[in-house]
């Protein structure tokens, strides 16, 4: 009697938890759901100013929906700049810094992670600090050296230095090169191999993981670089799809459904990259934070 | 006198320094060169095409004395690092406080949270200047569902950088998936522990996750800290590279933007980039300093 009693009470206790936490769970997922409304809505709204005709735009109260949907207005766009040619431009850029980037930064960190040599901590701690610099403070005298190399209006300042290492990614790249035990390397080099050898041979096939997310910050950066092509390239057929873009946002004026338009179709490589990639994403910001 | 180390590891320090030797020719050429011309063109006249006489620290002192804009542009920067640097991160902490829950659908929110974070440029500061448009924006549009008359943004200097935090906030997502990872990196019999003392869901909040998360916490305020004073190209897409209107956008960078590339006044212009640095180095400086009083890092005691 007494037994059941308890029995009875602990149960009403345990029910009493269970509801508390299934209302708390609710309220939870009722304030993500609507912060992720909130968040895509800018989205959303991108897409439906992109299809609206021009006097829809302009109608108070402006709509969640267009009333006709207007593709051709993606079309339009397309073909009311050289965007084409900005396209081809940009992806010969992103394509060369993302080959510099993955595979000098990943020879670098191999060095940081895996070579014993004098000094090493202390050019290890240099390698961190120049991330404290301010970006203008180095831009404005390598403008000047850039200048004096008759490198301005090319693509050398844009695609040069991504050759010469980046702290960010070499950072990375020796983090997730720290994972690798030491006794693998040790026995490739009691066989005799070289350094060169285990890093091309072992170090590359080991850290891919990392060396695509590598890939996908640096193409994102690349790819949305405002500033170097604004302040290098002078002639237009050098433009760039942002530099472009700004351009275009020139002549429109404030023709919203065309920069829309424009604005959703230089974005879509960087939100497609990021749907199929983006766990390297995710990779790379733990990796960074140094979470396992 | 220490003995000479054997040849073999000597052999393989060479080759350390072979492969970081990339990094060392980009540090001399493209950071510590520029560096040191930078610091020495301050104190001179240098317009990058006639002129370099040494002038002493008469740009600095027309910069401090005689430079309204640049205390514009310094009071502009500082307002924006001191809005946007706090509210990103405790918005962050929240919301991965929040999917840091038995909820459903954790893959789908983390997914629409992160995207708007890896989106910028000239793409993104369009649409921004398209939703806080006064009359066809989809910002005032939904204030006016709530009967709010909405500001008028990007036209009204008192709004100008409110709007710029608020596209800044946009991208919170970022900062969420680094505190994310660390949350639930912390051990769940902590968790069982304070459970069993009688700890609510705050508490355990509070005093575990929080605590645990700290040297997390640190690394972003730092890193928001030093990409806050720095920025500027949304400034100059959205105030089409005047920094209007009033000036209210004429962020540090801008200014310094228009007086080595415009004006070609360079030898200020590095000045005023080394006053930058200073201000970053000191902030920095003051933040590893106060972080031994909260930043928690595992295996020590206290």
């Amino acid at each position: 009697m007494r037994n059941t009693n308890v029995h009875h009470e602990k149960k009403k206790y345990l029910d009493s938890v269970y509801n508390r936490r299934r209302i708390f769970t609710l309220i939870n997922f009722i304030l993500l759901a609507a912060g992720s409304l909130l968040i895509l809505s800018p989205l959303w709204w991108m897409l439906s100013t992109a299809l609206k005709t021009m006097q829809e735009v302009m109608t108070y109260p402006p709509s969640f929906f267009p009333s006709e949907w207007k593709w051709d207005n993606f079309v339009k766009t397309w073909q009311a700049a050289p965007f084409d040619l900005y396209t081809v431009n940009t992806v010969t850029i992103t394509v060369i810094v993302v080959f510099g980037s993955v595979l000098v930064n990943s020879f670098i960190a191999y060095g940081f992670a895996k070579i014993p040599f004098r000094g090493k901590t202390i050019l290890f701690g240099l390698v961190l600090s120049t991330m404290m610099i301010p970006g203008f403070v180095t831009l404005i005298p390598q403008y000047v050296l850039f200048a004096k190399l008759q490198w301005i209006n090319t693509y050398y300042p844009l695609v040069v230095p991504s050759f010469f290492g980046s702290a960010f990614f070499i950072f990375l790249l020796r983090q997730f090169y720290l994972t690798i035990p030491n006794e693998l390397i040790e026995a490739a080099k009691m066989e005799g191999a070289s350094h060169f050898y285990i890093w091309w041979k072992i170090g590359i096939p080991l850290t891919k993981p990392a060396m695509a997310t590598v890939a996908v910050f640096s193409f994102n950066g690349a790819w949305n670089d405002f500033l170097g092509p604004l302040l290098y390239l002078n002639d237009e057929s050098l433009y760039t799809l942002q530099l472009g873009l700004q351009v275009f946002k020139g002549e429109m004026n404030t023709q919203w459904n065309y920069l829309m338009a424009g604005s959703l179709l230089v974005l879509l490589p960087v939100i497609l990259l990021f749907f199929f990639f983006q766990k390297y994403f995710i990779q790379g910001i733990n990796l960074q934070s140094g979470n396992k | 006198m220490a003995k000479k180390k054997p040849l073999h590891i000597r052999r393989e320090g060479r080759q350390g320094y072979i492969f970081i030797l990339p990094w060392i020719i980009g540090f001399v050429v493209f950071t510590a060169g520029p560096l040191l011309f930078s610091f020495f063109a301050s104190f001179t006249n240098y317009d990058i095409t006639s002129q370099m006489d040494f002038i002493g620290f008469a740009n600095y002192e027309q910069l401090f004395t005689g430079d309204q804009l640049f205390w514009t542009s310094l009071y502009n920067t500082f307002y924006y690092v001191l809005f946007s640097v706090p509210l990103t991160t405790l918005g962050a902490i929240f919301l991965s406080a929040l999917l840091n829950q038995d909820v459903p659908g954790l893959r789908f929110f983390r997914t629409v949270y992160y995207l708007p974070a890896i989106l910028s440029g000239v793409g993104v500061y369009l649409l921004w200047m398209q939703l806080l448009e006064p009359g066809s924006g989809m910002v005032n549009t939904v204030l006016a569902w709530f009967g709010i008359a909405g500001p008028n943004w990007l036209f009204d200097p008192a709004w100008t950088k409110p709007a710029l935090i608020f596209m800044k906030l946009w991208g919170v997502g970022g900062g969420m998936l680094l505190y994310l990872a660390s949350m639930q990196g912390v051990s769940q019999s902590l968790y069982d522990a304070a459970g069993i003392d009688g700890a609510g869901r705050w508490q355990q909040f509070r005093y575990i996750t929080i605590p645990m998360i700290t040297p997390v916490i640190f690394f972003d305020i730092i890193t928001s800290l030093i990409g806050g004073f720095q920025i500027f190209q949304e400034a100059y897409v959205m105030s089409n590279g005047e920094g209007g209107p009033v000036n209210s956008m004429l962020f540090y960078n801008l200014y310094m933007w228009k007086k080595a590339f415009e004006a070609f006044d360079m030898g200020y212009a590095m000045a005023m980039s080394w006053i930058l640095f200073v201000i970053v180095f000191i902030i920095t400086i003051i933040n590893l300093k106060l972080a031994p009083r909260w930043v928690h890092y595992e295996g020590e005691d206290n």
